[in-house]
């Protein structure tokens, strides 16, 4: 049997054991009936919310089921019709998200190099460096409010499929907040770059990112001249530059055509060379594109077979529009969106449907998605449960399904909760951002840490971050453990508890650090519901979507 | 008796299918766990450390030219400010004289002018490739560590085989043999408030039971390193024959790599980085921020060296770094970017007190684009000799693909 057969197999299986589950009887003794997924309606919405959201918060499916499964997925992709005022006032505590680049640099300012000198020296002490430069107006601060509005956006926005597309895009045009200037470029590019083509037009988004400050200079295409050409001015000045073909490889390799799409070595120098003279003014101030014509080669190139002869910023504009109409970067990009929303191993009739649709709508993102959400590979019963849940979809998901609140210190907790867990927000180095696939994120250490932020969560150890497990339990009696257990399984786990959970958290019902009984022998006092709690947060079927 | 992976394969293809599980977790079910095979250090100095200022050149009058402000003096004996003599030509940091006694002992080697056939001067490029091991290519999915570690027998490996010291798995170690990354030994457990017992037990046994996926198999394996931690009682193990860390991040890496080493735990590959390199401004010569740097390195090195004591007899260290730094100082009493650096292999079967690769030396057309030490040492070539030799590695797929071994060997095991 091969693995894809075993885990087609395995779904199988704990499909029949959830409709045991909906079948069975209520546990002995119960008073409320549990409150599982009674029918197909109620599965079908969890899978899809699973997919499309951040997870469900408690009362999702009913507001689903409310509004119709297809409606709503209409609605999640419209999401400037969504209100999403509650959101929107967290995020005012966070005031760099509204601020130019020119602001950033001005407000956050680097360490000049003397005072840098000085603490390496040990001339100035770590308390004289904070007392001169502040926390509050380190550089540093920066990604940390963004690491907090992604968070909270992930875990309190009510445009849900918005936030998952944002989280997606930017892993696929990902940089990295460690190089050089690009935490002070990050914020425009999120918010002016990213999320306002989200659910956009692949070519606007490819366009934008390609003439951003953040990816010409973490790709370092605003260093790459024409041969020969000498620095005019700068801190450089006088020095020799010239070709740079970091940005033409990743271009065709992550953004559009993918690593076997068909292009050669001699297509990266060429497409390098067209895009000599995209570059920023003024890095260090408000850092703008530019196209300079004195760095440009303005000889003819030929890419991917077709010539390029236009001369000037052109040539750049000309194998964009080329790479956008390439059958490869269809696939590239409709494969990667079904990785994404159905399954590691993406069902290849989807993918060539999908990008059938990225042809026909020249690069609509809800077209495609639209394809996904309707197709039968989507919904089938081997697709349900086959997502591994990244880290900070396992934090946000969490929190969402407890029913956190966060602002936005709390909001920046669970963002470095899913670093510990291996995923910083803006913390990917390498240009292929964070990966969308189980192996990546399943590690004895990394479990270990989703463990015990299911324990800090449940216990309401995480700072800023209120949890109320009441909301789960409402008004079980705390005297029978069974009946908490059961609500805590239907409010975290939806009927996806397999045999196993089930048997193993029941045997812990009888410890008494779960269960609290009587002096007098007359049977349970109180249940623990934090623990039972964080360990239905850190079981199997909680890492998986 | 031990399993080959073959062997298992073939022996084990009925249950293999039946389970359909990770490999790694099924293949180490076959063995007895591997106490005792030799082990890998690899350090990694992040920020590109001056090479030139750890292995000096003082026999290299361009040296002197090139830094009028920086350079160590030549050596003098009983003159701490002065260079360490290693072969007439070469000679150590002072601030590095704990490791003069490894050099005269002959179980440390040095590779003057190591680095990377890319030209890139950006650390986050060359780091990436250093631990992808291929210059100039992005998008290998995983390290040369890594694969390593999956070139390793598969029986009886411990989940312990492959450890990165530090929050997140580096890109180093990144591969399908999976490695575990940790900040410390002490807290490498279920941390619940009250009792944690309880919570480890529950995690325990809802990852025991069921399916074998990859979930599964990664929580079993999960709990089977925190116990066997427990029972080798690794935590509570001290520095022994006095061996004295010197206080940071990096010491503590060290102390917990020779814990694991001592424990018995299956340790194959170690490794851990360490940084504060970049000296642009005001490096300073026998005393200063490169110095400081230096004493807490050597410091940490030798203090494991004297902790492990015997058992140093299996354990190897290669230090690395993504690039050097320009061979003349800069305005500012620093260097800058440059390209190749001296990497340092410690360990009883390299054949040490001797200085591998040859020197390019240091005038101005010696140099590399007229500015910096030329490479002579493809980081590849002496990272891929250590590694098949001390782990005995003779991997299916390369350590480095795209790239052949030379013919000709550096020379660093007789």
């Amino acid at each position: 049997m091969s693995r894809r057969a075993a885990r087609r197999a395995t779904a199988l299986l704990a499909l029949a054991l959830l409709g045991a589950a909906a079948a069975r009887p209520e546990a002995p003794g119960a008073a409320t009936p549990p409150a599982v997924a009674r029918d197909a309606d109620d599965a079908t919405i969890l899978h899809v919310l699973h997919r499309v959201t951040y997870g469900p918060r408690p009362g999702d499916i009913a507001r689903v089921k409310a509004i119709g499964l297809e409606a709503w997925l209409e609605r999640q992709l419209d999401p400037g019709r969504l209100d999403d005022t509650a959101l929107e006032a967290s995020l005012r505590g966070l005031p760099t998200l509204a601020m130019t680049i020119a602001d950033l640099q001005r407000e956050y300012p680097r360490p000049d190099a003397e005072t840098r000198r000085k603490l390496a020296a040990g001339a100035v002490s770590p308390r004289e460096m904070r007392e001169q430069y502040p926390e509050e107006r380190r550089p540093a601060r920066i990604v940390g409010e963004l690491q907090a509005a992604r968070m909270l956006r992930a875990v309190a926005s009510e445009r849900q499929l918005q936030e998952v597309m944002v989280d997606f895009w930017f892993n696929h045009f990902n940089v990295f907040a460690g190089k050089g200037e690009v935490r002070w470029y990050l914020t425009a590019y999120e918010r002016d770059v990213i999320r306002p083509h989200a659910l956009g037009r692949f070519p606007d988004l490819l366009r934008a990112t390609a003439r951003h400050p953040a990816m010409l200079f973490y790709l370092d295409n605003w260093l790459s001249t024409r041969a020969g050409y000498t620095v005019r001015g700068g801190p450089n000045q006088g020095r020799r530059a010239g070709l740079n073909e970091n940005y033409a490889r990743e271009l065709m390799e992550l953004h559009t055509l993918g690593v076997d799409g068909g292009y050669t070595q001699a297509d990266v120098t060429e497409v390098a060379r067209a895009f000599t003279g995209w570059t920023i003014d003024r890095p260090r101030q408000d850092a703008r594109y530019v196209y300079r014509p004195a760095m440009h080669d303005f000889g003819d190139k030929r890419v991917l077979g077709r010539a390029i002869r236009a001369g000037g910023e052109r040539d750049g504009e000309l194998v964009l529009d080329l790479l956008i109409e390439h059958p490869a970067t269809a696939r590239f990009i409709a494969g990667k969106l079904v990785r994404r929303f159905v399954a590691d191993e993406p069902p290849p009739a989807l993918v060539e449907r999908v990008a059938g649709a990225y042809r026909a709508t020249g690069g609509d993102v809800r077209a495609m998605l639209r394809v996904i959400f309707a197709s039968p590979e989507l919904r089938s019963a081997d697709t349900a449960a086959a997502k591994i849940k990244k880290p900070s979809e396992f934090v946000a998901s969490a929190a969402r399904a407890v029913g956190a609140t966060a602002e936005a210190r709390g909001a920046l907790a669970l963002a470095r909760a899913a670093a510990e867990i291996g995923e910083g927000f803006y913390e990917a180095s390498p240009p292929t951002g964070y990966p969308d696939r189980a192996e990546a994120w399943v590690n004895p250490g990394a479990l270990l840490a989703r463990m015990n932020f299911a324990l800090a969560l449940a216990d309401g150890r995480v700072p800023g971050v209120r949890t109320d497990l009441t909301v789960l339990v409402s008004d079980a009696d705390r005297r029978r453990p069974e009946v908490v257990l059961e609500r805590l399984l239907a409010g975290l786990l939806h009927g996806r508890a397999g045999n196993e959970t089930r048997a193993v958290l029941t045997e812990q019902l009888g410890l008494p650090e779960i269960t609290r009984l009587s002096a007098d022998d007359r049977g349970p006092v109180n249940t623990d519901v934090a623990k039972l709690a964080a360990l239905v947060l850190g079981s199997p079927e909680f890492q998986r979507r | 008796m031990m399993l080959t992976r073959r062997a298992l394969l073939t022996g084990g293809a009925c249950a293999l299918a039946a389970l359909a599980g990770p490999p790694r977790f099924l293949a180490r079910a076959a063995g007895a766990a591997e106490a005792r095979g030799k082990v890998l250090v690899a350090l990694f100095q992040r920020g590109a450390v001056d090479g030139l200022s750890v292995v000096v050149p003082h026999g290299d009058a361009a040296y002197y030219a090139a830094r009028p402000s920086i350079a160590l003096p030549r050596p003098r004996r009983g003159d701490a400010a002065t260079a360490l003599d290693l072969d007439g030509y070469f000679g150590l940091h002072p601030a590095l004289a704990p490791l003069l006694p490894l050099w005269e002992g002959k179980t440390l080697a040095i590779v003057p002018a190591c680095g990377s056939p890319d030209v890139t001067r950006s650390h986050f490029d060359a780091q990436d490739y250093m631990e992808s091991g291929t210059p100039g290519v992005k998008s290998t999915p995983d390290g040369w560590l890594g694969r390593a570690a999956g070139a390793l027998p598969a029986a009886g490996a411990s989940p312990f085989r492959a450890v990165a010291l530090g929050p997140r798995l580096p890109r180093v170690l990144r591969g399908d043999a999976g490695a575990l990354a940790f900040s410390s030994l002490e807290r490498f457990d279920v941390r619940a408030a009250g009792t944690s017992g309880v919570s480890r037990r529950g995690f325990e046994s809802l990852y025991r039971e069921g399916v074998t996926d990859l979930l599964h198999g990664t929580g079993r394996e999960t709990f089977e390193a925190v116990k066997m931690l427990k029972s080798a009682g690794a935590a509570r193990l001290t520095p022994a024959n006095g061996a004295d860390y010197p206080r940071g991040r990096f010491g503590e890496a060290l102390r917990q790599i020779a814990q694991l080493v001592r424990a018995d735990v299956g340790l194959r590959i170690a490794f851990a980085d360490v940084d504060g390199w970049d000296t642009h401004v005001a490096q300073g010569a026998d005393q200063g921020q490169l110095a400081n740097r230096l004493r807490e390195f050597g410091g940490a090195l030798a203090a494991f060296t004297r902790d492990l004591g015997d058992r140093m007899a299996d354990v190897m260290v290669l230090t690395m770094s993504e690039f050097g730094r320009t061979v003349a100082e800069n305005g500012n009493r620093g260097t800058d970017h440059g390209h190749a650096t001296a990497m340092l292999v410690l360990g009883a079967d390299v054949r040490g007190a001797r200085v591998h690769g040859r020197w390019p030396g240091l005038s101005p057309e010696q140099r590399f684009e007229a500015r910096d030490l030329a490479v002579t040492t493809d980081f590849r070539a002496l990272f891929h000799e250590i590694t098949t030799h001390h782990l005995a590695l003779t991997p299916t797929t390369p350590l480095f693909p795209g790239w052949a071994a030379p013919s000709t060997k550096l020379g660093l095991f007789s």
